[in-house]
């Protein structure tokens, strides 16, 4: 078992080093002179050399690359091309208020669709099952900036009960806090949960026809006990994966929502930065996205082998 | 019904089972005594895990169940187990009657200790305190045979053989001292080395409690040194049964005689014919589609135009060795002990 | 019945054409049928808008703003006096196009990569396949964005993002559909007559996993449509000018309380045709492999 977390350890730093040589590479090497799209098409080529210069942008490759890796493995990536503030500070801030926002709606998401996702698979052949299980098809296509949008004209345009948007710190105003996050978390958590829901569903109704089931009613357990004490478990396996690729999936909605709320999270840093052609903080912010993603990834195999058994010796 | 005598546990009464609305059995009725060993054969499709499951109350959803099915375990059956609700029915199981399924690969709980497996069953019913539970649970694995019972119990099944999972699945099964124990083909899936081993496993569990018990299986040399009774189950219904000797060397229905030719039971004629061993014609018809009348007549040599009709029950006296006490009379079929239902028997009665 | 559930999926599709109707088990499932419709009635319209359209594209008229469904415009008009309805039907243009075209990169880079996955059982199939991780990590919106910074927003740089990111869904799905074909006893008899590699991958593999792929591509497709929409909302895809549904979302949001219907009918086209396609997805699924039916 520890070898094997090792080995998957070892995955994930490798994947991480390929995933910043691509992102590094997209942003780098490819056509396109970070400082130009900076400075803008009507600058000088004195300012624009002068800024290449002052960046190390006329070094090699390499050297930058490597540069970069040790500015983002010493947690300070630099500082920005035209303001001069430093990213790393700012990075730390956002990632705070984007984090809080995808636990808040995770936890949303996972509340609603886990009972929601059994009574669809226990109720499948009833009308109530299949009604829930077409609104959550209905669910799944309703992106979340729409269902952002919507919320934002009902309940903060229309009935004025919270603010359209904005943010402020928990310790500072709790209350302020919960009207300002309630809404987003809603529009973030609504399609996750549908989709959550229908894994659940499937994971659910793969488990229900699994012969254990059948020993432990066979053991005198009624059958909402059984799938309790002996099919969740074995659901959650598939559902897991699930779990960890709507975190990433949260992750990367959260920039589109923050739009939408006028979140100051990490998403409106990218948005930003990508307004103001500030490449060194897009290709860092990007690579803290990504690093997290598969973080995730990572997570998710090491708590198989906790939920799993048979994973753990590798035979199957 | 009749179960005065105290030494009937299981009294089945006309079962039937249906999906929707095609029929699946049709008015089996069967009873098991105390210490009774009870084979239930015929091919697959015959209807044979069908009966086990009804009278389990584990039929799957869409299936419906009528007739009467009677349990005396240690109180006396008062209620019909098909009218009383699942509450009642899940204090039952794993306790009065319990059930070893065919595959033992998957029966496990594959994110489960065995031992907890073994415990659960009797902290489901009360039966023992956890600790006690715990305890026990390593005896009864070592009962069945397993080797380091106190290691073993906290490995998971996906370490253990199909042999050694069988008998994990047996040791749940005893674990509460059942009344009745039903076998749906418990070594079908297992190496012939093991098959052994388990059989004795199972008669002597069944033994030492004094359970009765239920054997379904299509092999029929199982069935001979498992079983003192046996029913033959062909289209849903029972068409023949009687002791073992009996039905095998001597059997009256054609679809008996038939198993019987294809099977390579000992015996001069068996031994004989090996190098050829004959088949029962054409194939078992899909669930719904037995012909009316007798079950077997489209498969059937001897069908005559009488076939067309359900043949009644046959009852046959000789041969039948202290069978279940029940008090005779009620209609034929209730005299299910021994008898068959075809109206061209083969044997002396041909 | 049992033959043909036993049949791996698109088993029956040797020949390279599509799964042949009629056979047993194969129905018709409600799925299919709405989410068919669905994706029809938005090509159909993108089509009808190269012949006709209420009134030029884009244009403005010299109307009121703002204008609810009516007879003269029946989805009203908007900030700049254009007719909403026009702007829908071009807008479905944009969308299917940005769908075709990310799916088709997506399914041509990624089909290949599957198959070379399976066939290659070594160090050259792991090293596929964990480079299809590694990009997996590349949500399409994010890839987006970054070519977003360098290039601008466009439609084409959004085509091109989503189309790479959904790269790894297809190597995935072909791999493991792949992996079953290459233990099928007529590809082990093809690769011990010493056929090559590529004849066994195009005259056994490739039609085997057709299947799966259209299925892919169905599911992708809304995915894409889902992207390009947040892509033109955030100002980063479509540019001011052309139509859009997400563009018109964005345009619409700050008159949300004058003129909700602005964001609303926009948003009901997005999420009305990602249901066709998921629905259109899932149904061929169930229509190709009757077994999993009900998932």
């Amino acid at each position: 078992m520890v070898l094997r977390l090792l080995h998957r350890a070892m995955v994930f730093v490798l994947s991480v080093l390929a995933a910043s040589v691509l992102v590094f590479a997209f942003m780098r090497v490819l056509p396109g002179d970070p400082a130009r799209v900076a400075l803008g098409i009507n600058a000088s080529d004195e300012s624009v050399a002068a800024l290449r210069e002052q960046f190390g942008l006329d070094r090699p490759v390499v050297v930058q690359y490597l540069d970069w890796m040790r500015g983002m493995l010493t947690l300070d990536p630099g500082i920005e091309f035209i303001s001069k503030a430093a990213i790393g500070p700012q990075i730390a801030d956002r990632l705070q208020v984007t984090l809080i926002l995808v636990a808040a709606s995770m936890l949303l998401a996972v509340v609603v669709a886990v009972p929601v996702g059994i009574w669809m698979a226990v109720r499948h052949r009833h009308v109530d099952g299949v009604l829930m299980s077409a609104a959550s098809q209905v669910g799944v296509a309703i992106p979340a900036f729409l269902a952002g949008i919507v919320l934002i004209s009902v309940f903060a345009v229309r009935l004025g009960w919270v603010p359209s948007g904005g943010w402020v710190v928990p310790a500072q105003d709790p209350v302020g806090f919960l009207q300002r996050i309630v809404l987003p978390s809603i529009a973030l958590a609504g399609v996750q949960a549908a989709v959550l829901a229908r894994y659940v569903r499937s994971a659910v109704l793969d488990v229900l026809r699994e012969d254990y089931l059948r020993t432990a009613r066979a053991k005198g357990l009624r059958p909402v006990q059984a799938l309790w004490r002996h099919g969740l478990r074995n659901a959650a396996v598939p559902v897991v994966t699930v779990l960890g690729l709507q975190l990433a999936t949260l992750l990367v909605g959260a920039v589109v929502i923050e739009r939408v709320f006028v979140i100051p999270g990490l998403g409106s840093l990218l948005l930003d930065s990508v307004a103001q052609r500030e490449i060194l903080t897009v290709q860092t912010v990007v690579m803290v996205l990504v690093v997290a993603t598969l973080l995730i990834t990572f997570l998710v195999d090491a708590l198989y082998l906790v939920i799993d058994p048979r994973l753990r010796t590798g035979s199957r | 019904m009749s179960d005065t005598a105290g030494r009937t546990v299981l009294a089945v009464e006309g079962l039937d089972v249906g999906a929707g609305h095609t029929p699946l059995l049709h008015d089996v009725s069967f009873s098991i005594a105390r210490g009774e060993r009870v084979g239930l054969i015929g091919e697959s499709g015959s209807g044979k895990s069908l009966t086990a499951l009804a009278v389990m109350g584990l039929l799957g959803e869409g299936l419906h169940a009528r007739g009467d099915v009677r349990l005396s375990g240690r109180t006396p059956a008062t209620r019909n187990l098909l009218e009383v609700g699942e509450a009642e029915m899940a204090r039952l199981r794993g306790d009065a009657v319990s059930m070893v399924f065919q595959e033992p690969m998957t029966a496990l709980n594959p994110t489960m200790r065995v031992g907890a497996q073994v415990a659960e069953v009797m902290r489901i019913h009360g039966t023992r305190d956890r600790a006690g539970a715990r305890a026990r649970a390593v005896e009864l694995l070592d009962q069945v045979g397993l080797p380091d019972v106190a290691h073993l119990a906290r490995s998971y099944p996906h370490e253990l053989s199909g042999g050694q999972r069988q008998r994990v699945v047996l040791a749940i099964a005893l674990a509460n001292d059942p009344a009745l124990l039903i076998c749906d083909e418990p070594t079908t899936a297992l190496d012939v080395t093991v098959q052994a081993t388990v059989l004795d496993l199972v008669v002597r569990g069944v033994q030492e409690r004094d359970a009765a018990m239920l054997f379904i299986t299509h092999d029929l040399a199982v069935v001979a040194t498992v079983c003192e009774r046996v029913l033959v189950m062909y289209g849903g219904r029972v068409v023949e049964a009687g002791p073992v000797e009996q039905v095998f060397a001597d059997p009256r229905h054609r679809y008996t005689q038939g198993l019987i030719g294809a099977s390579d039971l000992t015996g001069e004629q068996g031994r004989r014919q090996r190098a050829a061993l004959p088949t029962i014609p054409g194939t078992v018809p899909a669930a719904g589609r037995f012909p009316s009348g007798c079950v077997f007549r489209s498969r059937c040599a001897h069908e005559t135009a009488e076939c067309a009709t359900q043949p009644g029950w046959t009852p046959r006296g000789a041969g039948r060795v202290e069978g279940p006490g029940r008090a005779p009379g009620g209609d034929t079929q209730d005299e299910g002990a021994a008898g068959y239902a075809c109206f061209h028997p083969a044997g002396d009665a041909a | 019945m049992s033959e043909v559930q036993g049949a791996p999926a698109g088993g029956v599709a040797d020949t390279g054409r599509a799964p042949a109707g009629g056979s047993a088990g194969r129905r018709l499932n409600a799925s299919l049928v709405l989410g068919g419709a669905i994706v029809a009635a938005v090509v159909v319209l993108a089509l009808l808008s190269y012949v006709w359209t209420p009134y030029a594209p884009m244009r403005v008229l010299p109307v009121e703003p703002y204008q609810t469904p009516n007879a003269e415009h029946w989805l009203g008009t908007d900030r700049l006096r254009r007719d909403v309805l026009t702007q829908i039907l071009v807008g479905a243009r944009t969308t299917l196009f940005v769908g075709v075209v990310a799916v088709g990169v997506a399914a041509v880079v990624g089909v290949p990569l599957g198959i070379l996955a399976a066939m290659s059982p070594g160090w050259l199939g792991q090293l596929v396949m964990r480079g299809n991780d590694v990009l997996l990590a590349f949500p399409a919106l994010l890839l987006a964005i970054m070519f977003a910074a360098l290039y601008g927003g466009s439609t084409r740089v959004a085509m091109i993002a989503i189309g790479i990111a959904t790269i790894p869904a297809f190597a995935r799905i072909t791999r493991s559909g792949a992996l079953g074909v290459m233990r099928t006893e007529y590809v082990v008899a093809a690769r011990a007559a010493g056929r090559s590699p590529l004849g066994i991958a195009v005259r056994h593999v490739l039609p085997n996993v057709a299947g799966l792929v259209i299925v892919q591509a169905s599911v992708s497709f809304a995915i894409a449509i889902l992207a390009e929409a947040a892509l033109a909302y955030l100002g980063l895809g479509t540019p001011t000018g052309q139509a859009s549904w997400g563009r018109m979302l964005y345009e619409a949001q700050t008159t949300l309380r004058s003129a909700p219907h602005l964001a609303l009918i926009p948003g009901a086209a997005i999420a009305l045709s990602v249901l066709g396609f998921n629905l259109f997805g899932d149904g061929l699924r169930d229509w190709l492999d009757p077994r999993l039916e009900g998932r």
